[in-house]
């Protein structure tokens, strides 16, 4: 692991009501790291993102971004998001504008780029991800992969220092799996720090630098893909990876 | 064009028969009656209808002005009340005591102004409200025109509020979380996402409200607003032909509800967006741009 982690999460802990859906994570992510974030379903692991995000409130614990906790008041929370982006299982593409204000609007309003550079920028990611054909489309006109990957143009716009992707494939055909993991890939290779919640093993076994697995809200093991996948040491971990590969 | 001319063609066809078929209907009974009645110089029940529209037309025309500079603006102005009511109640409560007990304080009278004037009837709310400044002054009373145009505001207001606020509740909830991850504020997501798709998605509602508006101002005669209907009541008084006038009067409003809401179907349509997009042009023929129609699925290479 390199210097100065990017994330620091320690002693998390989110209860809906009575019931305790995070308990104890503890988790740090460094520049330029892919951590994949395996478990079953209903395990917290969108909640973990959600949590970093800000989407939810922690209920104890804390959330260090370059050192400075992310529920304080020294931490803009605007900004805050612009460096750390999400990308949902929904896509969550806003469905009145093109592709292309799809990607320019948070540059325009929260980082008050100008109209122009915006556009450039929207256009380099765009085309990045495969999709410059389809700036004008609305997201009712692209298929789930195109949308999934629009989406992921919209987050790189905010020049994020972290994206956190919460099951980016789940809700697609089969067919369009590939093409999201090829971009995830690719981002993976030009050193993007990256959060993965995902059920694509092949992924989480060669593109991250780490993976974790979830069970019951607890970060049950935090490791090399090499050893999750291979003599992981806990338990759980193996009980999951083998019923998850029965199936 | 031609699709368009096409529609608006039969749109006159539709109206040219409505009118035709009550005219027809209301003359049977008037017909029975002509025969004893043409030989005193009478001119007849469709003589007597073609008077009234030819020498009254100036007050009938006031009238239809009025009416719908009245419905118009009512309808805008309850619109933007139902908005700003619509952004506050569901915006999420402050962080800051004092800013969010005012906030809950206003939701709360926001919702007892909808009870209330979704559940009295627009024309004694006209009376206390008109009556209610006079009395409150001494006698005073306001100009009529204006004090139509704010009772039929703050009616329609009423009914915009619940339909905004459906509106905004109806939004799918990724919309706000996909712009809250990018860094987008509540206020900047309302104006930039949601409420553009609210607009759209309420037109029908809102046409609606507008058709009921040009009906409703009706009621506004017992203030005295020189309306539609209140002008009926002056030529009805001139002519002593109670049945033609407000048959006149009838066909006028049909007229009116029914272009409108061709009008505004148009609107929806236009709003609707198109099923199309052109790809992004090639770079050596930028004009070159192909349409890709919206169920064709081979363009995913
Ligand atoms: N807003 C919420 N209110 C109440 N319970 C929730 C909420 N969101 C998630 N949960 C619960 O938290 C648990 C973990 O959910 P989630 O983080 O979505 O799991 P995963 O992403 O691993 O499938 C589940 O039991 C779920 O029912
Ligand atoms: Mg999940």
């Amino acid at each position: 692991m390199s210097a100065e982690p990017i994330i620091q999460i320690s002693h998390l802990q989110k209860q809906f009501g009575d019931h305790r859906v995070l308990d104890d994570i503890n988790l740090s992510v460094s520049k330029g790291e892919v951590v994949s974030v395996i478990g079953a379903s209903g395990s917290g692991k969108s909640t973990m993102l959600r949590c970093i995000n800000l989407l939810e409130t922690p209920t104890a614990g804390e959330i260090l971004f370059h050192g400075v906790d992310v529920t304080s008041k020294e931490n803009d929370l605007q900004k805050y998001r612009a460096s750390v982006g999400m990308v949902f299982q929904q896509f969550n593409l806003f469905n009145n504008m093109t592709a292309l204000e799809n990607c320019t609007l948070g540059q325009i309003k929260v980082l008050k780029r100008s109209k122009e550079e915006a556009k450039e920028i929207a256009m380099t990611y765009l085309r990045k991800v495969g999709m410059e054909q389809f700036i004008n489309a609305k997201p009712a006109q692209l298929s789930g992969g195109q949308k999934q990957r629009v989406a992921i143009a919209r987050s790189l716009a905010m020049s994020p220092e972290m994206l956190l992707f919460d099951e980016p494939t789940s809700a697609l055909d089969p067919q369009m799996v590939g093409e999201v993991l090829t971009v995830m890939r690719q981002l993976a290779s030009e050193g993007l720090t990256m959060i993965v919640v995902t059920h694509e093993m092949a992924f989480a076994r060669d593109v991250s630098s780490r993976v974790v697995y979830m069970e019951g809200g607890v970060i049950c093991e935090d490791d090399v893909p090499s050893v999750i996948f291979k003599k992981p040491n806990n338990p759980k971990t193996a009980a999951f990876l083998e019923r998850f590969f029965a199936n | 064009m031609y699709h368009q001319s096409k529609r608006f063609f039969r749109f006159f066809a539709v109206l040219f028969c409505a009118v035709l078929l009550l005219a027809a209907l209301s003359a049977l009974p008037a017909a029975a009656a002509e025969g004893t009645e043409a030989q005193s110089g009478d001119p007849g029940f469709f003589g007597n209808v073609w008077k009234i529209i030819t020498e009254k037309y100036p007050l009938l025309l006031r009238g239809v002005g009025e009416t719908m500079l009245i419905s118009l603006v009512g309808t805008v102005a309850g619109l933007l009340i139902g908005m700003l009511t619509g952004v506050l109640r569901t915006a999420p409560y402050s962080k800051n005591a004092v800013v969010r007990f005012l906030h809950k304080l206003l939701n709360r009278i926001i919702s007892v102004y909808v009870e209330i004037f979704r559940g009295t009837p627009m024309m004694v709310q006209a009376m206390v409200i008109y009556w209610g400044y006079a009395f409150a002054t001494g006698g005073n009373t306001l100009p009529l025109i204006p004090s139509g145009i704010f009772i039929v505001s703050i009616n329609t207001g009423a009914y915009m509020a619940e339909i905004v606020r459906g509106g905004i509740i109806s939004i799918d909830k990724g919309q706000f979380e996909g712009a809250a991850s990018i860094g987008m504020s509540h206020g900047q997501t309302m104006l930039s996402v949601i409420i553009p798709q609210v607009m759209r998605n309420i037109l029908p509602s809102v046409s609606n409200e507008f058709v009921i508006n040009i009906k409703d101002t009706s009621v506004l005669n017992v203030i005295g607003v020189t309306e539609l209907y209140y002008f009926a009541g002056i030529i009805k008084r001139e002519t002593f032909k109670t049945f033609e006038t407000y048959l006149v009067v009838c066909i006028i409003y049909f007229i009116l509800t029914f272009s409108v809401t061709r009008l505004l179907r148009l609107a929806e349509k236009k709003l609707a967006g198109k099923d199309s997009y052109t790809i992004f042009g090639s770079q050596s023929d930028p004009e070159a741009e192909i349409k890709v129609e919206k169920e064709e699925p081979d363009y995913v290479s």
